[in-house]
């Protein structure tokens, strides 16, 4: 039930982009198409998890035994980057179809601010391994639903009458305020 | 070679484009509004003016400091290990101000208001991976001397503080009638553009606005 509760709170209520402003850069920039945007979506869950189970690990057990946890920021982004690189390799590898599919995707999640966020936020919130797996997942399946409805939208603002100064990323932000209002009509159901 | 070195007469061509590498960040190349980088920050720290204003001025000493080491260090690093060499030296930065801010801006507000380092929270780590600053290491410091990367760097960190301290002010001002802190009009503001969703519409508008000025002229 807990695992729900987290699911349900990630996904709706405490929305990764619309709610906490992470992984705006990505939101608007591969949000031009449904099918970019549902590959990105499918890379941040894959990536997201990945890290977050690792760098779960790198605190739990080597930065917090060793009493150097100041040293989060730098250990995180580089086992971060480090991932990212190997998973691009073995992927390449083991399923060359997986590759072609999320292969272009996987570079830019390096600095993608969510993967970071996810894996401070587990440990600020003093989650053990289990939650903090349900409440990356949560959060990737969050940011690829808020991403692909996002990306229908904006399908549809591609044929609509703009006046010239709003076209492009300021109509993009509004309706992303939009979608932020809606998505807050979901706080207080957990 | 600086400009400035001993010996060598100070050229007014020197001086000029040592200028325009300090200005450019202001308007020309503002960060937020011209370039669209670093949205994040930009929206979940702008909930008031001084908020905007204190993640502007770390994501500024992050700027400088890390362009100023790149800077120096640009010849000894190898060209294929150089973006991970830069991460490090950002989070570097990053760590230390993050340190820094525990130790002198944590202290909450007479009337329990949550602290500038609780305010900001989790976007201070993230500065590291905030695309502005590995932008100007690999786009200017690994290039150029270290003065005019310092410069580069305080432009470009001044143009981001001053894009944040716009934005937030507009929302502390519609949202609830006060201007850094001080209450102007005596009731609740537009309380959802203190919120999440007033955030982006707020920035959707100054840059369709800036978008207009900058076609007109």
């Amino acid at each position: 039930m807990e695992y729900i509760i987290i699911i349900i709170s990630t996904v709706f209520v405490n929305n990764i982009v619309l709610a906490q402003f992470l992984g705006i850069c990505p939101f608007l920039g591969v949000s031009n198409k449904i099918s970019t945007s549902t590959g990105m979506g499918a890379a941040v869950l894959f990536v997201m998890t990945l890290a977050t189970i690792v760098t779960w690990l790198v605190y739990t057990y080597i930065l917090l035994p060793l009493g150097i946890g100041f040293l989060q920021t730098i250990s995180y982004i580089l086992v971060i980057a480090a991932l990212v690189q190997m998973v691009e390799i073995i992927m390449k590898k083991v399923s060359p179809a997986l590759y072609q599919a999320l292969g272009v995707y996987l570079p830019l999640i390096t600095t993608n601010c969510t993967i970071l966020g996810v894996a401070i936020l587990v440990v600020q919130k003093d989650f053990n391994l289990a939650k903090s797996v349900v409440f990356a997942i949560g959060n990737a399946l969050g940011f690829s639903f808020t991403l692909v409805l996002f990306a229908g939208i904006r399908e549809q603002l591609e044929l609509a009458g703009i006046p010239k100064g709003m076209q492009g990323v300021p109509i993009a932000l509004v309706v992303a305020g939009l979608m932020a209002l809606a998505f807050m009509g979901f706080s207080g159901i957990v | 070679m600086p400009c400035n070195a001993p010996g060598m007469p100070i050229r007014k061509e020197d001086v000029m484009s040592n200028m325009k590498e300090f200005t450019k960040g202001f308007i020309k190349e503002n960060p937020v509004f011209v370039l669209l980088l670093g949205m994040c920050p930009t929206l979940g720290t702008t909930t008031s003016a001084i908020n905007g204003l204190g993640m502007g001025l770390a994501t500024t000493f992050v700027l400088v400091a890390s362009n100023v080491v790149i800077s120096l260090v640009k010849n000894v690093i190898p060209d294929k290990v150089r973006i991970p060499a830069f991460v490090v030296v950002i989070a570097s930065f990053v760590t230390i101000v993050d340190l820094l801010m525990a130790a002198y801006f944590n202290t909450p507000g007479p009337n329990g208001e949550p602290s500038l380092y609780d305010n900001l929270g989790i976007f201070i780590p993230l500065i590291v991976v905030n695309c502005i600053v590995l932008g100007r290491a690999e786009a200017f410091a690994s290039k150029n001397n270290i003065f005019r990367s310092f410069l580069d760097g305080l432009g470009i960190g001044l143009g981001f503080a001053l894009a944040l301290m716009i934005l937030g002010t507009v929302r502390e001002l519609l949202g609830s009638y006060s201007l850094f802190g001080f209450r102007l009009i005596n009731t609740d503001g537009i309380l959802v553009f203190v919120l999440a969703p007033g955030a982006f519409i707020a920035l959707g508008f100054i840059i369709a606005l800036i978008n207009h000025l900058r076609k007109t002229n």
